[in-house]
């Protein structure tokens, strides 16, 4: 029953075919089986989800306020506050803190009964796109043990993949949600900036990071995002609209639906065969009665350059917290307080946190802040207003969710600019703040390729429609990985 | 452009990050790469461009003047790696 998704285990619960015991039970003896394999956890709560798993059983059995998240077993990014449990964001620097308070969205699961099995394993601070960079461990690609599984949110695409959560929650700056959900062949939603509340999670770059689901397919990526969505008071950035009830949005028809593909994404860089992938599944919705034009986006070969500038300049401003003084890591050389932040800060940060750190303080130091920082907020300007002018012509943009298929464990590690570059196709729909989806859409030699949908700011619902009618009419999110 | 390893030292002190000669001279070699990438937006004018830091419009939030409930202090604090009487402990600042 650990295969099956969220909806479906819905019905099962209702019903009383199983109970959320039972189905919390048999999750934990596949995480025994399989978790030495993939390893997408780095700490597991079965104690509090046993609780809450009799809890999510008496409110069924009491019919008293069931979701469709009750007594579902899922897991959630190690960068979200949990109180009382760990949360360390894969980083040496937070490996004992304990937060004193829940994320608004850990909070808005809780209250609807879900059932948390742990934290996944991330890029440190989410800073990574293959889960290497963790300050714990490497997670392994459920589809072939030896790649990775994508980043940063690579623990919670590995878990669900494997069948290891139903459900997980991920944050996405550059790509994190999406680029490890394309890795792993499952369904991950980045939504607009400010439609999910970052109350709690912890903050790498905060004009692009943005809350949202990893699942099994659409529906539950729908049913996810309703418990997630909506305005909060304890973050500025969250937009007060009304939520509509995203599984409203799935319905199998998308006739006459206006879609472009962008032709700067299936250029140099990207493989040849993830386009021809790619091709096969842009006739399918020509098939299905979209009607398919090319869009350009002519600033989309800067976004790359302009995000590894503001992205590390908000997050070299974040990170200065972590200073040994009120939580986290302390150095224990430290006669003097200025040895203590630099010793406890070059203990505590692994090398990719530090060469972002770096790159951030230069970009925004004397004598570089207008050439480099300035500099790139301007073309994110440019890079929005392309955006801007192509849905004019169309509801929807399509490209690939990577240039590749997973990439071997080690294979980029060494090359940050390399790493840097696979993000091409996610940068630019965080640099204009918009909702974006990845969902499996074919295969290469049994590794997963992505299909992105993307679309103006808070059209959730026209995306979700696109990615339900293309999902029921293939069958791609039905496969499984082999585990070996 | 190529960052010298007195800029990677400066830039370093500015962000409290201490590194050794090895990270030194790594970083002085990947930041010069990462930067050599970056002057691809030398090219674009953006003289007539404005800057855009929020993707999505934002704009001042404001409430009452009135207390709420808050987070429990001594869990807060129980993170802390030396505390004396509900304060942070630091090692001597003022000589």
């Amino acid at each position: 029953m650990f295969t099956k998704t969220a909806h479906e285990l819905h019905s099962l619960l209702i019903n009383r075919k199983i109970s959320s015991m039972e189905l919390t039970e048999a999750v934990f003896a596949r995480i025994e089986k399989v978790e030495d394999k993939v390893r997408a956890f780095v700490t597991l709560t079965k104690e509090g989800a046993i609780k809450q798993a009799r809890a999510a059983d008496e409110r069924i059995k009491n019919k008293d306020g069931v979701t469709p998240l009750t007594g579902i077993p899922l897991a959630i990014k190690d960068n979200f506050c949990t109180r009382g449990i760990l949360t360390t964001c894969s980083s040496k620097i937070l490996a004992n803190h304990l937060p004193a308070y829940d994320a608004t969205v850990v909070h808005k699961i809780k209250a609807a009964g879900g059932v948390i099995l742990g934290k996944t394993n991330m890029d440190e601070f989410a800073m990574g796109s293959s889960t290497e960079n963790s300050g714990v461990h490497p997670t392994h690609n459920p589809w072939d043990l030896k790649a990775v599984p994508g980043g940063s949110s690579g623990g919670s695409a590995a878990a669900v993949a494997a069948d290891e959560a139903v459900l997980a929650t991920g944050s996405d700056t550059g790509g994190s949600i999406r680029q490890p959900a394309a890795f792993c062949g499952v369904v991950g939603l980045k939504p607009t900036y400010g439609r999910v509340s970052r109350y709690g999670l912890v903050a790498f770059a905060s004009s692009l990071d943005q809350i949202g689901p990893l699942t099994k397919d659409v529906t539950d990526n729908a049913l996810f995002l309703n418990f997630m969505a909506g305005h909060d008071v304890k973050d500025s950035t969250s937009v007060d609209l009304p939520v509509p009830d995203y599984q409203k949005s799935l319905v199998d028809n998308i006739k006459g639906m206006k879609i472009g593909v962008i032709r700067e994404l299936l250029g140099k860089g990207i493989d040849t065969e993830v386009k021809e992938v790619f091709n096969r599944a842009v006739k399918k919705l020509e098939e299905l009665g979209a009607k398919i034009i090319e869009i350009s986006m002519p600033n989309f070969e800067y976004a790359v350059a302009t995000y590894y500038l503001i992205a590390p300049a908000e997050a070299s401003s974040n990170l200065a917290r972590f200073d040994g003084v009120k939580y986290g890591h302390r150095t224990r050389e430290a006669k003097d307080l200025l040895t203590m932040y630099n010793q406890t800060r070059a203990e505590g940060f692994g090398n990719e946190v530090k060469r972002r750190i770096m790159l951030g303080t230069y970009a925004l130091s004397a004598g570089y802040y207008d050439a480099y920082y300035l500099k790139a907020l301007k073309v994110r300007t440019l890079i929005k207003q392309d955006f801007e002018k192509a849905f004019n012509q169309c509801e929807l943009l399509l490209s690939p969710v990577t240039p590749s298929v997973a990439f071997k464990i080690g294979e980029k590690s060494a090359d940050p600019l390399a790493m840097y570059l696979s993000d091409i196709a996610t940068i630019p729909v965080n640099l204009a703040g918009l909702p974006a989806i990845s969902l499996p859409c074919g295969f290469i030699k049994d590794l997963p390729v992505g299909l992105q949908i993307i679309g103006p700011a808070f059209a959730e619902e026209t995306i979700l429609r696109a990615a339900y009618t293309f999902e029921q009419n293939t069958d791609w999110h039905k496969r499984k990985p082999a585990l070996n | 452009m190529a960052i010298s390893k007195k800029e990677v030292e400066h830039v370093a002190r500015l962000a409290r990050l201490g590194l050794n000669e090895e990270e030194k001279e790594r970083m002085a070699k990947q930041l010069s790469n990462i930067l050599d990438y970056a002057d691809i937006l030398k090219k674009i004018d953006t003289q007539n461009v404005p800057p855009t830091s929020y993707a999505i419009p934002m704009k001042n939030i404001f409430r009452e003047d009135k207390v709420d409930p808050c987070l429990e202090i001594e869990e807060l604090i129980s993170n802390a790696p030396d505390l004396e009487a509900h304060m942070f402990r630091v090692p001597k600042i003022i000589e």
